[in-house]
């Protein structure tokens, strides 16, 4: 077979890809300026979170809105463990954190670890009575989720320091921990998609009870995929606690979920490359739009600064996008297809 | 907990329940006949509560005329949201309705929030609902009255359309098949906008009677309403009128009754409902008075 090659068209293609990445991070961090890093490590945070997210929603096609539950999870998680003893007792005013809280320390790399392990358990729990019915509940459940965890870190002020939230967390995130994790990811989840398993989360998005009939365990398949991506979501959660340094239960709204929404649906539901197109095209779409939530003047008249408009110009978008252009930008298709097709063509 | 305490929590859970129920109607039906959680019918339930405050700050009408309007108007609010947003995208993947929905959802609560300002506002109550009746100890308003009443009748309304009109015939056989009853000369969309506008109808009416008890509207008020009314639906048998009601009074009931006897609870009463849910899918997932879930539903 052609595959014995050590050196295939394919693998050539994706050492350059990383390489190219790898470099870039690399140039980036010694020569962009603060505010553009800054920027990049959002972007490769959301690329984890997208990629991740990806998994459950595109590629085995069951609806969920986990992101934002896992994403604190996640982010409490690695603040617990990082910030120190002292920075704790300092800053929890609520209530007296508890010993255990305190007595629990470790590196950055272990505490991403722990935040990806912990948000995985958590999924498994949940997505344990959820897909034992059938995929229809995860939405709601999901979503009911993301609020219950904002409920308990508010009211367990012993562990999550209550509403005030938990500040100085040591900046430990630059380009080499972002980027880094976001090749990691990106490669791991594509090995998943192109292994069996992915085979069958594939088989499961387009016909379930046809899956089943050729013998995937389907319960097993999607659990799988919803705890990857929950172990994924929590790391980028932790991540995303140590770039911006402070944390509190309002950062995890809905928002953050609906982001990424529209991130997968414009990327194409199911293209891995859609989603790291789609994350970038997004975030640079937030920055930009901007000026929606500022005063402005519109046809000479004054409008007030509108705090919610960029995100009614954003589910326009959604819905928009579902009903007139509801592949995206890449479809199904992933960026060796792309290639392939050329093949074709010629 | 003496006599007295545990009438006053029932009078109150009888209230919160009926609540639930009327929202909770709305989704069992829509997710009986579409296999769809609507997403946007708690923000529905905000729509209605708004409008009603609308009518009675900015027009100035009379509460029945408020709320009467406000019931019509968004019973064609949801009847346009599946125009819209829906119906194009009845042969597409289920993931797409699910997704528009939450959009639509989304949308709805962001709108009002840019438009109408995301601070709560106190709801105009007119002072024969908060009149106060006191049956030897119990505090009874006319507004906990009128809320389980009310939603025994519209209970009975639509199980009388359900089971005694051509109509309620057809949405029942909605629920089966949908190609089938195009084939038998019903127009399925008409039923299904049918079915989108009760529920919505009824939702209005349980976001009308919350800006009452709780008098305010604010824009996110449908969000957790919602999600606990779904969670009724699901407690009571997704696709089942009655189970909607009966799984909403017992959201209502054990989120009034827990706070009651351990009031250190409280910070956690929005979480009742979840917890309710997930033990739902576990031990009984047809809910109360569910079948199946591949037969037909109602």
């Amino acid at each position: 077979m052609m595959n014995d090659a050590i050196f295939t068209r394919d693998r050539l293609i994706n050492l350059a890809l990383i390489v190219t990445t790898i470099w870039f991070i690399w140039f980036a961090q010694h020569f962009f300026d603060e505010y553009t890093i800054r920027i990049i490590n959002n972007v490769a945070i959301f690329i984890i979170l997208a990629v991740s997210y990806n998994l459950i929603n595109g590629i085995t096609g069951q609806f969920s809105l986990e992101p934002n539950g896992f994403i604190a999870i996640g982010a409490y998680v690695t603040a617990i463990l990082t910030v120190d003893a002292e920075g704790m007792l300092y800053q929890y005013d609520i209530e007296d954190p508890y010993p255990w809280i305190l007595a629990l320390q470790s590196n950055f790399g272990w505490a991403l670890f722990f935040s990806g392990t912990i948000s995985a358990l958590l999924a498994l729990s949940l997505a344990f009575p959820v897909f034992r019915v059938r995929g229809d509940y995860l939405a709601i459940v999901t979503l009911g989720f993301g609020f219950i965890i904002r409920i308990l870190a508010i009211n367990s002020p012993e562990i999550t320091n209550g509403s005030l939230g938990i500040n100085d967390i040591p900046e430990f995130s630059n380009l080499y921990w972002t980027g880094g994790m976001a090749i990691f990811t990106v490669i791991a989840i594509l090995n998943i998609i192109y292994s069996k398993y992915g085979r069958a989360m594939k088989a499961v998005r387009d016909d379930e009870d046809a899956a089943t009939a050729m013998g995937i365990n389907t319960f097993k398949i999607k659990t799988m995929a919803f705890t990857t991506s929950a172990f994924f979501e929590g790391i980028g959660g932790g991540l995303l606690a140590a770039l911006l340094t402070s944390i509190s239960p309002d950062l995890f709204t809905f928002f953050l979920t609906f982001q990424l929404l529209i991130i997968i649906v414009l990327g194409g539901l199911g293209s891995t490359t859609g989603a790291i197109l789609g994350t970038i095209f997004v975030m640079a779409g937030l920055e930009y739009m901007r000026f929606l939530d500022e005063p402005m003047s519109l046809f000479g008249f004054e409008t007030e600064g509108t705090p919610g408009m960029r995100m009614v110009v954003f589910s326009l978008i959604l819905i928009l996008v579902m009903l007139f252009a509801r592949e995206g930008l890449m479809g199904k298709k992933e960026l060796k297809d792309l290639f392939k097709k050329k093949k074709v063509n010629k | 907990m003496d006599i007295l305490t545990f009438m006053q929590q029932m009078v109150n859970g009888f209230s919160l329940g009926s609540m639930y129920a009327l929202i909770a109607i709305g989704y069992t039906m829509v997710y009986g006949v579409l296999r769809l959680i609507n997403f946007a019918h708690g923000d529905i339930m905000m729509v209605g509560a708004f409008l009603g405050y609308a009518l009675m700050t900015t027009f100035e009408l009379s509460f029945p005329v408020a709320v009467l309007l406000s019931v019509i108007l968004s019973a064609l609010l949801g009847m346009l949201m599946d125009k819209i947003a829906y119906k194009p995208l009845r042969e597409a993947p289920k993931i797409s309705l699910l997704i528009t929905a939450i959009g639509i959802s989304f949308f709805l609560e962001n709108a009002f929030t840019v438009f109408g300002g995301g601070t709560p506002r106190p709801f105009p109550v007119p002072d024969y609902m908060e009149k106060i009746f006191d049956v030897s100890g119990v505090i009874f308003s006319v507004a906990s009255i009128m809320v389980p009443v009310v939603t025994l009748i519209l209970l009975l309304g639509i199980l009388y359309v359900l089971y005694r009109t051509k109509y309620g015939m057809a949405i029942r056989a909605l629920s089966f098949d949908i190609k089938t009853v195009n084939l038998m000369g019903i127009d399925g969309n008409k039923i299904i906008a049918l079915v989108f506008g009760l529920g919505s109808a009824l939702a209005a009416v349980g976001g009308l009677f919350w800006a009452v008890n709780y008098p305010s509207v604010e824009p996110m008020m449908g969000v957790l309403v919602g999600l606990k009314a779904f969670a009724a639906a699901v407690v009571g048998g997704i696709g089942s009128v009655t189970g909607a009601v009966i799984g909403g009074f017992i959201i209502g009931f054990t989120e009034v009754v827990v706070i009651a006897f351990w009031p250190e609870m409280g910070g956690y009463k929005d979480a009742f409902a979840f917890v309710f849910l997930i033990l739902v899918l576990l031990f009984k997932p047809t809910g109360i008075m569910g079948e199946d879930l591949e037969k037909g539903r109602f």
